[in-house]
């Protein structure tokens, strides 16, 4: 028998199992379990945009496109993200489409990060840009985001974690698992500490369609920020389009080209049939978009309602879809509230730790769910705390 | 207020206090509002969704076409007035094409309808001819797919 500890990568073996994962084995096997763990729409991808796949099937469009994506693609990412949010990135060579926003992440910081490079990652957030830091040979650094600060990365903690070795400052709003955005003011506060500095930034805006009340500012649109900027991006949330696996990147030509032979090399290119679909989806679904996001804020409201209403400090979230309610006040870690929570409720959530250490203390609800499956969830979760 | 009635519609058993939430109101003018739909006949009734076919029940439904000579005076309303009092009819529509009245039945079996468009419809007098066309499978009705059972199917990750 080999043994593996002394093959298998000392970096990869360093690397932690997503602690989402880790709590949704748990969930295995049990019937009666109310979820709301998901990050994932609950809506199916729209008709009209998986009609454009099968069509692009039956006409035998079978075979690998252009390492960046299709052309056409990339003509229609490049007129949204004008026409939504003042960005201006060539489809010639400053857009790269990719496999799931995911992927887009991986480029970015195994493009830019040399070894020993420092990360600043604000926390909580999602689980994946540290690991991938680490693969690159890069060191992440945490910056925890605060609930009095509404979960922002504020300018203070941005100057604090910054070094001679920073390389690149991670930015996941709107974020999960929060639901914090960042406004165009608090945007220049950052922009502001990272004008006349090497700092890149790798804004991570997979959430942007999803903000209720204020549209999506993206730091790139920001005066002297797109030089230093990639925005990664993909049709996962914005058009419940998870299982097609599309994302992309915008960035500078001299960063995209750079980046396009990580993605050459990796991956060739994104799925051809999804590429079909997306184009679709971003000609045609509008609609589709705005009447999901309008679903979401009901669903948001009555939640964050409810929750308060159950005695719980809900913070306000502005995108995303997910509540992070503050638990502490009951006593128990996140892990235990959310482990007795299973067992003793049959409600699922995560907890916060799974998105970095400071979310000890709170828990991530998704209402990506209808509101009587919510309704049914918020019922067992206030008898459970009225017993602690 | 479209939004109110559109969550009505889908789903009429949320109480005000959740469409409040959900929209972002006071409860109490949620309820002046569905008070006023209900008085002004925008909200004409609160139904359930049932799909037949997963009971015993025995049931035939049809769409029946009619031709009708329009009345002077009255157009299609007279006759149209003299179809819908029937219980038996379920829905009727006056269509633009080539015919004029869809008349939508229910009834035990066949033969019943079949009566019910010899006896019935066709001896209305402005009624010229009638065309009756048997259901036979209900796919969607109302924005809802039949014979199917919702499952959330997404995985937990992420």
């Amino acid at each position: 028998m080999l043994d593996y500890s002394k093959i298998i990568s000392d970096t990869v073996q360093d690397i932690k199992p997503s602690g989402i994962r880790k709590f949704f084995d748990l969930l295995d096997g049990r019937r009666d379990v109310i979820s709301l763990t998901v990050g994932q729409p609950d809506f199916i991808t729209p008709w009209h945009i998986r009609v454009a796949a099968i069509e692009s099937l039956e006409n035998g469009k079978t075979y690998y496109t252009s390492n960046a994506g299709t052309m056409e693609l990339r003509t229609e990412i490049s007129d949204y993200m004008h026409r939504r949010f003042s960005l201006s990135y060539d489809p010639k060579d400053e857009i790269i489409v990719t496999v799931g926003g995911s992927e887009a992440i991986d480029l970015c910081i195994r493009t830019l990060v040399n070894p020993g490079d420092e990360v600043i990652i604000p926390q909580p957030s999602f689980v994946c840009y540290g690991p991938i830091t680490s693969l690159a040979g890069g060191v992440p650094v945490y910056v925890e985001t605060k609930e009095e600060d509404n979960f922002k990365l504020t300018p203070e903690e941005l100057k604090n974690a910054i070094t001679p070795k920073t390389k690149l400052l991670v930015l996941p709003f709107p974020n999960n698992p929060t639901g914090a955005i960042m406004t165009r003011e608090d945007l220049e506060k950052i922009a502001e500490v990272l004008r006349g500095t090497d700092i890149m930034v790798l804004s991570d805006e997979i959430y942007c369609e999803l903000t209720y009340g204020r549209e999506h500012v993206s730091i790139a649109s920001l005066d002297g920020m797109r030089e230093r900027c990639v925005v990664a991006s993909g049709f996962s949330k914005t058009y419940a389009m998870t299982g097609w696996r599309l994302g992309y990147t915008l960035a500078p030509r001299e960063v995209t080209k750079q980046m396009l032979k990580v993605h050459q090399y990796a991956i060739m290119c994104a799925p051809t049939s999804s590429q079909y679909a997306a184009v679709e989806a971003m000609r045609n679904g509008d609609p589709d978009v705005d009447m999901m996001r309008s679903e979401y804020n009901r669903r948001r409201r009555y939640i964050v309602a409810g929750l308060r209403g159950i005695g719980f400090e809900c913070f306000d979230p502005e995108g995303a879809f997910y509540a992070y309610p503050n638990v502490s006040r009951y006593g128990l870690s996140s892990e235990d509230f959310a482990r007795r929570l299973l067992d003793e409720a049959g409600v699922a959530v995560v907890p916060g730790t799974a998105f970095g250490d400071c979310g000890e203390g709170f828990v991530r609800i998704s209402y990506a769910y209808s509101v009587e499956h919510i309704a049914k969830a918020l019922d067992r979760i206030e008898k459970f705390v009225n017993n602690l | 207020m479209t939004d109110l009635l559109k969550i009505l519609e889908n789903d009429a058993r949320l109480s005000p206090e959740t469409i409040a939430l959900m929209l972002d109101k006071e409860v109490g003018d949620i309820k002046k509002m569905i008070d006023e739909y209900e008085r002004e006949g925008v909200i004409l009734g609160y139904r359930t969704e049932i799909d037949w076919d997963k009971t015993d029940r025995e049931y035939v439904s049809a769409m029946i076409e009619l031709k009708i000579t329009p009345q002077r005076d009255r157009g299609y309303d007279h006759v149209a007035q003299k179809i819908y009092n029937y219980p038996e009819v379920e829905s009727l529509y006056l269509m633009s094409g080539s015919f004029d009245l869809a008349v939508f039945i229910k009834g035990k079996t066949m033969r019943e309808v079949a009566f019910f468009v010899a006896e019935k419809l066709a001896t209305i007098e402005d009624v010229i001819s009638t065309s009756t066309h048997f259901v036979l499978r209900k796919y969607k009705d109302n924005n809802i797919v039949y014979g199917s059972v919702p499952v959330d199917e997404r995985g937990n990750e992420f």
